[in-house]
């Protein structure tokens, strides 16, 4: 029996037994998904955290503690906060350009509707679209204690 | 009077829990402070004292401060949201900044066509039918490795309502 070991049991050196609760989502064939969620969270708080979801959903919760350990893996001081701070980032960015268009449209769509000789408004010389044009420029850790999405 | 004076300041979250004498070089002691036992349950909880002692061990003291922060962040989610975690936040997000995307693009194609049509002296630019639709600009972070994440995210929480 000691070849049908998952990947836990076998880095664990212990007997893979029938009800073995990682054997599922921690084949033999992948032991290095086992090591890099051993490394993060350690054996026992896996094993906990899988016993306390329903069966039909530890497939997925093994996948994501591997992906977020994957990602602290890599990046020992963010893992995978870095990529919802990158994210946060961007939508940031996003949201300040669609606005700006959305003026611009307005703006545009003011003229067309009352076309008169006058100096046309450019975002340059616009204070409130000036505004959006700041940059976002938070510290990680400001951006963190900002509260959850 | 010395081991008197650490005994008088208040242990660190960490050694309050273990309910054991917070030492001056305790590794938990700068980042769990003492006014924040749930900050280091959860951490606890989550990955465990010990890992998370090597993982500090590992870097330098000026990174520790972020890297108990974003622990803290992902010791959260992942209570929160025990399937998905953190990657359950990180969908969401993607899945917000492809929706700006589109709108974007639709905004700037709308733009664009104010832009040519007004310059051609049309009152009216909505009466042209138009449908082009330009490519949004910013890449997704993670995007085709967290596709199947996402789309499961609404399964499962609506199934389980985790």
């Amino acid at each position: 029996m000691s070849s049908g070991r998952c990947a836990a049991c076998r880095y664990l050196r212990r007997k893979c037994t029938e009800d073995c609760i990682l054997s599922p989502y921690f084949p033999s064939n992948n032991p290095q998904r086992f090591v890099s969620v051993h490394r993060i969270y350690g054996a026992s708080n896996v094993s906990k955290l899988l016993l306390r979801l329903p069966i039909h959903v530890r497939a997925e919760a093994a996948d994501s503690l591997y992906f977020e350990a994957q990602c602290r893996l890599e990046d020992p001081v963010h893992g995978c906060v870095g990529l919802v701070f990158m994210l946060q980032q961007q939508i940031q960015a996003a949201e300040s350009q669609l606005v700006k268009t959305r003026v611009q449209i307005a703006v545009m769509k003011s003229q067309a509707q009352h076309p008169q000789p006058r100096e046309a408004e450019s975002s340059f010389n616009n204070p409130f679209l000036r505004h959006f044009d700041n940059d976002a420029n938070l510290s990680f850790s400001n951006q963190i204690s900002s509260g959850f999405i | 009077m010395r081991s008197q004076e650490a005994r008088s300041t208040s242990s660190c979250a960490a050694c309050k829990l273990w309910k054991r004498r917070c030492t001056p070089n305790c590794i938990f002691a700068p980042h769990f402070r003492s006014d924040e036992p749930k900050k280091f349950a959860k951490v606890h909880k989550v990955f465990g004292a010990s890992n998370v002692s090597k993982i500090l061990i590992e870097v330098t003291e000026e990174q520790r401060e972020d890297i108990v922060n974003s622990l803290a962040y992902e010791a959260e989610a992942r209570l929160r949201d025990p399937v998905y975690g953190c990657i359950g936040a990180i969908a969401l997000l993607q899945r917000k900044m492809i929706q700006l995307q589109h709108d974007l693009a639709l905004a700037r194609a709308r733009l664009s066509l104010y832009a040519t049509t007004y310059s051609a002296g049309i009152s009216n630019p909505e009466s042209h039918r138009f449908r082009t639709v330009a490519l949004g600009e910013f890449p997704v972070a993670c995007g085709g490795f967290m596709d199947s994440f996402s789309q499961t995210c609404n399964e499962v929480n609506q199934d389980a309502h985790i």
